[in-house]
């Protein structure tokens, strides 16, 4: 085969149209839609005395007043706990308009419908919503206190408590060398894309049916919840996601409330409504992610090999648990790393608090399990005097030990059994990369510049692609265009590009003959989504079993047609011929005409055809039992468990002692995710992951006061880094093919910013000598510490003479 | 509450205005932004709305030749100027056809965006600085950070754009020798 295009650096076919203004995003669909707005809770916690719509009511261009008493059926129920777990012995979630009790800042109470938003939001700005103020709980410290409770029947606070074990810590702890005890922090950040979430719905009151446009990472989910809530068949509605402005989790939560009630106004309305949010409304509104308390023991002996981990998570969940508990479950099952630990215990406490909802933000746990278990490295590596990178070492799985099973269960119920990887390679590539035994030198050079410098490492190993499942669509017309549909959806992934390279190499045509379709559930009813880095592992596998299915019908009808046996033909560029025999072949396309008996004679392309068709046997039925008509096939991949991806990170950061700025001069990356379809879409996904690993450890947090108003709810107060703060980052990569799918990959979306905050907190103590253990952290909050007095200082710092230009 | 005799913030003007080389005229409230003018009176979505308060610059245009957000500015403000999107960045050659702009070609060739949200803005911007400056002058680290600095991207961790950048910036200076 020549058309080998998987594994190539293909360029992007959506960019055709992005460049030129052509994308189709969510606001830019509707143009005659009614608009909707939203009064939304200014309290973190209150109770709703009165609603008073009345002096909205003489707005010009008023259409519709929506409060939760005009909610009828499913839709005055509470909104779906969408993973139930039974750990999450407490679920809770809102309504889609609150009924009676708000629990965050931004909880939406009324909805307006106006003809254009600036009149929307004239009107939703005159109604009165009087409310009863009660206490806040703001942050796990508080909630683990609970003087204040969120919900009245939950006098703890503790939604979940999440548990799992892979032997006898206590008496192991008691018989290991040394043990060391930590707390430490991590707090929130948020997807934040560009675009905000957004929905446009039509009803067409002839057909009865329902068309919703959503900025979503869940067409076909969000189309199941809408159909349920609204009291639809399921085949009245049609979910698509346009081009979506970026994802990172926050798009694959659904319903979201505006997902239900817009469409339910549109069906009331009979007109087209569209809601598009804001910025404010997505910082208040929209899922968060990241805070946790970690209290971790370590037992170890005199070489720094781990005898036993014994971690009790803290994870604040905000005010609801639509999402169940999967962010805290994939912390506890993922923090082990590349690591082979003899014991390991875990305790997540998932807690209410009056914030926004927690549910998965890129990484989705496991930035903040890397967190634990590489500070955890540190600090024995510390404590014994040991290099850093030796102590891992010392605790990698080896090459030979997989399958390596954890003996624990992932988010998806499945258990952690790593497929494959090669962990002490990655340490040496990083070791290279970052030339981590060169720190002194620089390390002197820096000193002598008058800057202090740290290097710090962080390994991950990442579960991606879990099922249940993805299927795949192919499709060859009589025109020779391959059409390509998984129903999985895309916020910029190059699902487009990276699908046609899988579905052309697997074919053997022209990548320019495959258009490819996501996201539309019009096209493909059953997905899951886009989320824990599953979509070139799930429908990319899909298309291609879809593809080998198409490939395998068109050989059987060629070899009839051309009298061939079937293992004498190959397809080439879009024909189908026999090896080595130049002209004995016949185009794809036209295989695609005679796989269907009724051949009107529309097109050229049929007339070709009837020069093949034979004069078909009298005795049997045109369409054989068991064959369809048309080159299509339809196929779906269900992975056994996930597939577990890798990589190691060192970041070097030079500090001013002056003004205790933090730089991020070198960061280095060595990934591994299997095979790789497209080695330039993958450094993309990396860049882009490395940034926000960055915002994440050193700019983004979200500021809840104590009465849970979020005071940074803007982009000039929400620090997410511009190009000036993201540090140049080299890569070097390591393919270590997965055994449990067709194509041997693995996912890459995540990777990027799992160990930020780890790597960039080692490097920091490195350069200070003190101990961070709350992450993110200021210049401010780096030079109160350089001051404290009783701020802890590593062993390594009191043994060389480090000095940080503050007094001792 | 007491009436005010100031005009109403939804009063109407109407806005003459040249989008990308072609007069056009809207009639819209005195308080409507730029943005959405160009989105909902004049059909051209190309510019999208990132923030709504200045920050992110998805929504930069350039009005007379200078990088805007259009986010900030009422359509009122620009009646008489000429305005240049996304869409106008390219030009028609001589057959009719599309010929992009090198910062265009660059952005695809250098795999400088990912989701596309932002990416108008940034064209848009390094459009307008790199005819601006001194084509057959090599482009320097400094005048690249300079041109990307103002915007925001949460897909591509930027490294991609700049190299973008000096892409387009050769290519134009090749062009220009």
């Amino acid at each position: 085969m020549t058309t080998k295009l998987f594994g190539e650096p293909v360029r992007r076919r959506e960019d055709a149209r992005l460049i030129i203004g052509k994308g189709r995003y969510l606001d830019d669909i509707g143009a005659g839609a009614l608009a909707a707005a939203f009064v939304r809770s200014p309290h973190a916690h209150a109770r709703i005395t009165d609603v008073d719509v009345e002096a909205a009511l003489d707005v010009e261009g008023l259409v519709a007043i929506y409060t939760y008493e005009d909610l009828t059926g499913p839709m005055a129920e509470p909104l779906p706990v969408l993973i139930p777990h039974p750990q999450l012995h407490a679920p809770r979630t809102g309504y889609a308009l609150a009924n009676g009790m708000v629990n965050h800042v931004g909880e939406p109470v009324v909805m307006v419908v106006a003809t254009d938003r600036y009149l929307a939001e004239d009107a939703a700005e005159r109604i009165v919503v009087t409310y009863e103020e009660l206490p806040v709980v703001v942050g796990v410290d508080a909630a683990r206190e609970a003087r204040a409770v969120v919900h009245e029947d939950i006098p703890d606070n503790v939604a979940a408590r999440h548990h799992q074990e892979t032997g006898d810590v206590e008496p192991t702890l008691a018989a290991s060398p040394h043990t060391l005890s930590f707390t430490q922090y991590i707090e929130r950040s948020a997807c934040m894309p560009l675009e905000g979430k957004g929905v446009h719905a039509r009803w067409d009151p002839d057909d009865a049916s329902l068309r919703v446009h959503s900025s979503t990472q869940a067409s076909t989910s969000v189309r199941a919840a809408i159909a349920a809530k609204l009291e639809l068949s399921l085949d009245r509605v049609e979910v698509v996601a346009p081009d979506v402005g970026g994802g990172f989790g926050v798009k694959i939560v659904h319903p979201w409330p505006e997902e239900l009630l817009v469409p339910m106004a549109a069906i009331r309305l009979g007109h087209e409504v569209k809601w598009a949010e804001d910025r404010r409304e997505h910082f208040i509104s929209s899922a968060h992610e990241r805070q946790q308390r970690q209290e971790i023991t370590v037992g170890y002996d005199d070489d720094g090999r781990i005898t036993a981990l014994d971690v009790h998570v803290w994870h604040d969940n905000g005010a609801y648990t639509p999402y169940g508990i999967i962010v805290p479950i994939v912390t506890a099952t993922q923090l082990v790393g590349p690591y082979a630990l003899p014991v390991y215990r875990v305790v997540v406490e998932s807690v209410y608090t009056n914030t926004v909802i927690v549910t998965p933000y890129r990484g989705a746990g496991r930035p903040q399990g890397c967190y634990a278990m590489e500070r955890t490295m540190d600090r024995v590596a510390d404590a014994l005097g040991l290099d850093r990178a030796e102590v891992r070492r010392r605790n990698l799985i080896t090459p030979d030990q997989f399958p390596y099973d954890h003996h624990l269960t992932f988010q998806d119920g499945r258990p952690v059994i790593y497929d494959s990887g090669d962990y002490p390679g990655l340490l040496d590539k990083l070791v290279a990369l970052v030339g981590w035994d060169e720190a002194a030198a620089l390390r002197a050079d820096a000193q002598a510049r008058g800057k202090l410098l740290g290097v710090g490492m962080a390994l991950y190993v990442e579960g991606t692609g879990p099922g249940p499942y993805e299927g795949g669509h192919v499709q060859v017309l009589g025109s020779g265009k391959v059409l390509v549909s998984t129903g999985l959806t895309s916020q910029g992934q190059g699902h487009e590009t990276v699908f046609a390279q899988i579905v052309a190499s697997e074919l053997g045509v022209s990548m320019d003959d495959v258009e490819v379709h996501t996201g539309d559930t019009r096209r493909f009813g059953y997905a899951v989504g886009t989320f824990a880095s599953r979509a070139a592992v799930m429908s990319g596998n899909a298309v291609a079993l879809a593809a080998r299915g198409v490939r395998e019908k068109a050989i059987r009808i060629a070899a009839e047609v051309l009298e061939a046996n079937p293992e004498d033909l190959e397809i080439d560029e879009g024909l189908v011929q026999v090896k080595g025999t130049p002209g004995a072949s016949i185009p794809l396309r036209t295989v695609a005409v005679l796989s269907n008996p009724l051949r009107y004679a529309f097109d050229e392309a049929a007339k070709q055809a009837t020069q093949f068709a034979g004069p078909g046997d009298d005795s049997k039925p045109p369409v054989a039992p068991g064959d369809a008509p048309g080159l299509e096939h339809r196929d779906y991949y269900s992975p056994i468990r996930s597939t577990f991806a890798s990589g190691a990170h060192a970041a070097v950061v030079e500090i001013d002692p002056q003004t205790w700025e933090i730089d991020v001069v070198r960061y280095a990356v060595v990934h591994d995710c299997g095979n790789v379809v497209n080695p330039m879409i993958v450094e993309g996904q990396v860049h882009g992951g490395v940034a926000q690993g960055v915002g994440g450890a050193l700019y983004e947090r979200m500021a809840y006061d104590a009465d849970g108003q979020l005071q940074n709810a803007s982009f000039m107060d929400f620090l997410m880094p511009y190009a000036s703060e993201v540090p140049d980052v080299v890569i070097d990569h390591q393919e270590t093919p997965s055994p449990l799918n067709p194509l041997g990959i693995k996912g890459a979306g995540e990777a990027g910013v799992i160990p930020g905050t780890a790597a960039i907190a080692s490097a920091i103590e490195d350069a200070t000598g003190r101990r961070i253990a709350s992450m993110p952290i200021s210049p401010t909050e780096l030079y109160d510490l350089m001051r404290d007095e009783t701020a802890e200082r590593t062993a390594a710092s009191q043994q060389t003479s480090l000095q940080t230009g503050v007094p001792a | 509450m007491t009436s005010v005799d100031t005009p109403r913030i939804d009063s109407e003007r109407t806005v003459r205005v040249t989008v990308n080389g072609v007069p056009r005229e809207a009639t819209v409230p005195v308080r409507r932004v730029l943005a959405d003018a160009l989105r909902d009176d004049l059909g051209l979505t190309g510019t999208h709305v990132g923030c709504a308060h200045g920050v992110c610059g998805s929504c930069t245009v350039l009005v007379d030749g200078d990088p805007v957000r259009s986010c900030l500015v009422l359509a009122v403000q620009v009646d008489g100027a000429e305005v240049t999107t996304v869409e106008g960045l390219a030009r028609e050659d001589h057959q009719g056809g599309q010929v992009l702009h090198p910062v265009q070609e660059a952005f695809r060739e250098c795999h400088a965006l990912q989701c596309g949200f932002c990416t108008p803005g940034f064209l848009v911007t390094i459009a307008a600085g790199l005819e601006a400056r001194d084509r057959s002058a090599e482009i320097t680290e400094e005048e690249v950070d300079e041109l990307v600095g103002g915007n925001l991207c949460r897909c591509t961790g930027y490294a991609n754009i700049k190299k973008a950048v000096r892409h387009a910036a050769a290519t134009m200076r090749e062009d220009a020798s």
